[in-house]
């Protein structure tokens, strides 16, 4: 067992866990209760279609909607998961844990343990994903608890600290000028379609921007 | 958004996001290695992440305003310039934002 493994991976851990207080937050000021914010966390455990839900339904939008933005957001875990099939060879329960635990993180780090060998990968995957749910659940009730103590969302800067916070996940995407040109014309395009369209559904329609940039190779 | 509805959100969500996953860890690898797909799933995540930011900081209904969550997210902006990590980038956000509206 490589302690550099071990290292990367609990790392990884905690700070991404502790983004759970930001979703909290957020989903208690969206209008679910404590409970349903915990649950969004231990069954859905993959945030950024957990934001992009209590994000729809915040900005008023429909069920549907709410829901189709959180399940298009969750699609790059099935390539991820595409990915570490292969690697894992895992069957039955535990193949179901693999799944739940298949996101960005235990992603990232597997690949990133190659020059380690596959145990490395392995180890980096299960440690990472396993500790990313230990803490992202504990942050998202601490962020819950908290949102729901505060009071008025407007009064405490809450309503801002959400946009914040999906501006900060987007930020690491952006590593080359199509991607910034990609955002910068998504963000333009939501705003031009908003009045036009009820609320909610601009969310969803914006993925069309990526279909339009993705259809073509460069 | 009543109740229910809400209840929908969370059970359809945690459903779907669920089965996507154990759906791509049964799936022949083939499947998905359309280069197209490829593309535009990169994409997607950048361009409805953006469309949040809209949503979240410029929206109230289906207007586009512009209010004291815009101080919050040009803090945000800079934070982020400045290579602030992630906790950073919201609490000054939402330290503005707040100061903002209480001053008008």
């Amino acid at each position: 067992m490589s302690k550099d493994t071990v290292r990367d991976s609990l790392s990884v851990a905690l700070t991404v866990g502790a983004y759970g207080v930001a979703f909290g937050a957020a989903s208690v000021a969206a209008g679910f209760s404590v409970v349903q914010t915990c649950l969004f966390s231990l069954l859905t455990f993959t945030g950024a279609s957990q934001f992009a839900a209590v994000g729809v339904v915040a900005s008023g939008g429909v069920a549907v909607s709410a829901i189709a933005a959180a399940t298009m957001l969750g699609t790059r875990n099935a390539l991820y998961a595409i990915q570490m099939a292969p690697l894992l060879r895992v069957k039955g329960l535990r193949r179901v844990a693999a799944a739940h635990l298949t996101i960005d993180e235990s992603t990232g780090v597997a690949l990133s343990q190659a020059s380690r060998g596959t145990a490395a990968m392995r180890l980096g995957f299960w440690l990472t994903g396993s500790g990313v749910f230990l803490f992202w659940n504990i942050f998202t009730l601490l962020g819950a608890l908290g949102a729901k103590a505060l009071g008025d969302p407007a009064s405490w800067g809450l309503d801002a600290a959400v946009p914040a916070a999906f501006l900060g996940l987007v930020w690491p995407r952006l590593e080359n000028s199509f991607l910034r040109l990609a955002a910068a014309s998504s963000m333009a395009f939501a705003l031009v379609i908003t009045p036009w369209l009820p609320a909610g559904l601009p969310i969803i329609t914006t993925a069309l921007v990526a279909v339009a940039l993705g259809w073509r190779a460069r | 958004m009543t109740p229910s509805a809400m209840w929908a959100v969370l059970i359809a969500t945690s459903t779907l996001c669920f089965t996507i996953k154990l759906a791509g860890h049964s799936v022949p690898e083939r499947w998905l290695a359309n280069p197209r797909l490829q593309r535009i799933n990169a994409l997607v995540p950048i361009s409805l992440l953006s469309a949040l930011v809209v949503a979240q900081g410029l929206v109230v209904h289906t207007h586009v305003v512009f209010d004291h969550r815009l101080a919050g997210l040009g803090v945000a902006l800079a934070a982020l310039f400045a290579r602030a990590p992630f906790p950073v980038v919201v609490v000054s956000a939402a330290v503005t934002s707040a100061v903002v509206y209480h001053l008008h």
